[in-house]
């Protein structure tokens, strides 16, 4: 297919890894921040391309992944109350909660289900009007225009039965959080290029002002990836520290104008608990006053934070970047994808699983 | 709310064309949980390529010169 | 009652019912029960020996022998490519197959769903006939029940089988060894993309097939052209990754594979792509991999693309030495990266 399988091609990517190697002249550590890029390095081994030194590190990427615990328990609570179906994207059923994941409770009898776009949930709100529909809205920037549609078209329709259990991420302050912690040693990012076609490149550039560090905008693709780890590295080496948008086929400066009118009118920024990184000031998004009668937390009762998770789990150490999965002791002995203790083993973007899935301890850190 | 066949390389889907008003029939969209939220330009797309036949011209350049 | 009733002409001469549906009394072995029997499961299967309306079937075989069972439950129970009937049967046919044996009679066992539309029943019906015709295989026994509306997902089926034996050695993981080629026999991801995508209501266009087949041709003309097979497994669910890690676990062997040889339909590819899911992990229902000696893999491979359903075979990768139970798979930049098995339900990804 035209605009994947030539940035899937074996020369262009060996090219690059080579033009890599010949530009970098000391070690630099590179931080991708989408679960969707984490996946890619692994699965077409990216990380093994790049010359000695250029170490990749794994981001809070996976929205998935930072959901809190209370979020999954207050999903669970809302979805076993009778004459309630709770929709949700197909990962978050797995994310454990502290008693049990989504389809625990599905087993239990609670109705659960996989939805492919939000706007199906809205239609099965109108198609059982004597049952509760709820959506579980979780995502980064990417999903925001997608969910926010969802609530404008039920406020639009009147649709009384249905309503959303919002834990909307925003990236940028996630980045920041990253560069704030006393440990950090990320010296350029590579930003999410999906999350950028919709909010653009411009809010960026305070923080790689602020902070001194390249930001390259980067798409999915191994040619992308791998050109995007060279526009870092060419910025690192000539002491530049600039927003670059790698992604210009799909990112426009400015982002997906009309994309964010909608998010704008139906969402506001709040303070949101990430999994692993705490509380961030404004890193979230819930529903807009206009739209406080679709609040499944208004409707259901407020989400209750209290955070808990297995002290064996490194997950947050990893979601900051500070460590890598091979080296929590419980990683592929005590935690797997069939048994997690930690979040970042559940979700297939989640660095864990994603090492789980294409390396092992063997294969896991050296690199060739 | 306007909608539109999308042809993913084989199978085709109906998706939703609200946030990309300009796209017209025959363009490239990335589409993300049943949204189309971009069009693809396509000469930035082809940039990447070009760039890398400089690189591999200015190579071949430098392996020329003894 | 009529007999011989062709696929088009469904009528049935006995009213089975006022009703259209099945009812808990079908179960009930009395004369309903009798009723829907005989005007649907024994004029559509239409077999003598499952006519004799005994309590169980007489055949004469020669062993040795395989003997296999499997249970077959599928959301939506009609899905392009196939249903549940057809599912049931070539299921089954292709377990013997993979044991080396010819299979030759099947028994059918049917749990019905109070409230069943009587012409689901019938659809069913006629495509385990139609399967087991294909296939060359007997529908020579069976046993229906009725449970409660909302015990049962509409229909349920199992098919034991059995096969005699044709290959000279025993086949199976523990005959594998290095060096041993590595053959698929055909493109991957067709049966589980088609399900999910018919469940859910995605909407593809065109509609992605399952690949729901029976695959003992290409093996019995393998085993009778003389070529040594070591070791054979269909590709059901789990798909492609899931059989090699067994076979590389069982074996105590290392497995290599090449990403790039292994056949994917583009449609099916960007099916996967749109859903989050690797299509080495995604189930099929008439694939499977041969393990043979490399002296006799070109002639493998010739014999398997000669019948339609593995036209596409192809020479995938190799048995290694070690490490035992590990599966590598190069993929499409030249890097190697560790297969493992689909952990939990296959879900949908986010992004």
């Amino acid at each position: 297919m035209r605009f994947r399988d030539e940035y899937r091609d074996a020369d262009t990517a060996r090219k690059l890894a080579d033009t890599i190697a010949r530009t970098a002249t000391r070690p630099w550590t590179i931080m991708e921040v989408c679960g969707g890029q984490t996946h890619a390095i692994l699965r077409f081994g990216i990380d093994q391309m790049l010359p000695d030194g250029i170490e990749l590190i794994h981001g809070p990427g996976c929205p998935v992944c930072v959901t809190p615990v209370d979020f999954v328990d207050k999903a669970i609570e809302i979805a076993e109350l009778p004459a309630v179906t709770l929709c949700s994207f197909g990962d978050m059923l797995r994310v454990p909660g502290s008693r049990g994941d989504l389809l625990r409770a599905k087993s239990r009898g609670a109705d659960v289900r996989v939805v492919y776009s939000p706007l199906d949930a809205v239609d099965l709100a109108a198609a059982y009007p004597d049952r509760e529909i709820v959506f579980f809205a979780v995502g980064f920037e990417t999903t925001a225009p997608a969910n926010a549609m969802a609530a404008y078209r039920a406020r639009r329709a009147g649709l009384a039965n249905f309503s959303m259990l919002t834990s909307h991420v925003l990236v940028p302050p996630a980045m920041r959080a990253v560069l704030e912690a006393p440990d950090g040693r990320i010296d350029g990012f590579l930003a999410a290029g999906h999350v950028c076609t919709v909010m653009g490149t411009r809010e960026y550039e305070p923080i790689a002002h602020a902070f001194g560090v390249p930001i390259v905008v980067t798409g999915f693709e191994p040619v992308d990836i791998l050109e995007g780890i060279y526009l870092c590295v060419r910025q690192l080496e000539s002491g530049r520290n600039v927003v670059e948008n790698q992604y210009a086929r799909a990112v426009r400066t400015d982002g997906n104008g009309t994309a964010r009118a909608i998010m704008g009118e139906v969402f506001r920024v709040v303070t949101r608990n990430w999994r692993g990184l705490g509380d961030i000031a404004d890193s979230g998004l819930a529903l807009a006053g206009a739209y406080a009668a679709f609040d499944a937390e208004n409707r259901f009762g407020a989400v209750v934070s209290k955070d808990a998770i297995d002290a064996a789990c490194i997950s947050g150490a990893i979601l900051r970047g500070e460590s890598r999965p091979t080296e929590c002791p419980a990683f592929g002995t005590r935690c797997t994808p069939d048994q997690p203790l930690g979040v970042t083993m559940v979700s297939s973007e989640g660095a864990c699983a994603a090492y789980h899935r294409y390396r092992r301890a063997d294969l896991g850190t050296p690199r060739q | 709310m306007r909608t539109g066949r999308v042809d993913f390389g084989g199978v085709t889907k109906i998706v939703n064309l609200a946030y990309v008003p300009e796209a017209a029939i025959g363009d490239h969209v990335l589409v993300h949980v049943g949204f189309a939220i971009s069009v693809i330009d396509e000469a930035e797309a082809d940039r990447i390529f070009h760039h890398l036949q400089e690189i591999d011209d200015l190579a071949g350049g430098e392996a020329a010169a003894p | 009652m009529t007999e011989g009733n062709g696929s088009g002409d469904l009528s049935c001469p006995l009213p089975v019912d006022a009703t259209d549906t099945v009812q808990l009394a079908h179960g009930g072995g009395g004369r309903k029960m009798t009723q829907l029997l005989e005007s649907i499961v024994l004029a559509t299967f239409d077999d003598p020996e499952l006519n004799r309306r005994h309590d169980g079937a007489v055949v004469d075989l020669d062993g040795p022998l395989a003997f296999t069972t499997d249970s077959y439950v599928v959301r939506p129970l009609f899905f392009p490519g196939g249903d549940i009937g057809s599912l049931a049967v070539n299921g089954t046919v292709n377990d013997l197959a993979m044991c080396g044996a010819l299979p030759i009679c099947l028994s059918v066992g049917l749990i019905l769903e109070e409230g069943l539309p009587l012409e689901t029943l019938r659809r069913v019906a006629v495509s385990m006939r139609d399967a087991a015709a294909k296939a060359g295989v007997r529908l020579v026994t069976g046993d229906t029940k009725v449970v409660d509306r909302g015990k049962a997902d509409g229909l349920f089926v199992n098919t034991s089988g059995i096969g005699r034996i044709v290959a000279a050695a025993r086949i199976g993981p523990e005959a594998v060894r290095a060096g041993d080629a590595i053959i698929l026999s055909g493109d991957i991801g067709r049966h589980g993309t088609a399900v999910m995508a018919a469940r859910e209501a995605f909407g593809f266009e065109p509609a992605i097939e399952s690949d729901c087949a029976p695959v003992h041709g290409p093996v019995s003309a393998m085993i009778e052209a003389g070529i040594e097979i070591r070791c054979l497994r269909d590709l059901t669910r789990g798909g492609l990754a899931s059989a090699l890690v067994e076979i590389a676990e069982t074996a105590k062997r290392g497995l290599a594979i090449d990403e790039t040889l292994v056949p994917v339909d583009a449609p099916v590819s960007a099916a996967c792509d749109l859903l989050g899911l690797d299509p080495l992990h995604v189930a099929n229902e008439g694939r499977f991999v041969a393990f043979v000696p490399p002296q006799d893999a070109s002639r493998a491979l010739a014999l398997m693309r000669s019948f339609g359903v593995s036209r596409d075979a192809a020479v995938i990768g190799q048995v290694l030495d070690g490490p035992p139970g590990e599966v590598r798979c190069r993929g499409q930049l030249g890097i190697d990266r560790i297969v493992d098995m689909l952990s939990g339900e296959q879900l949908p990804r986010i992004c």
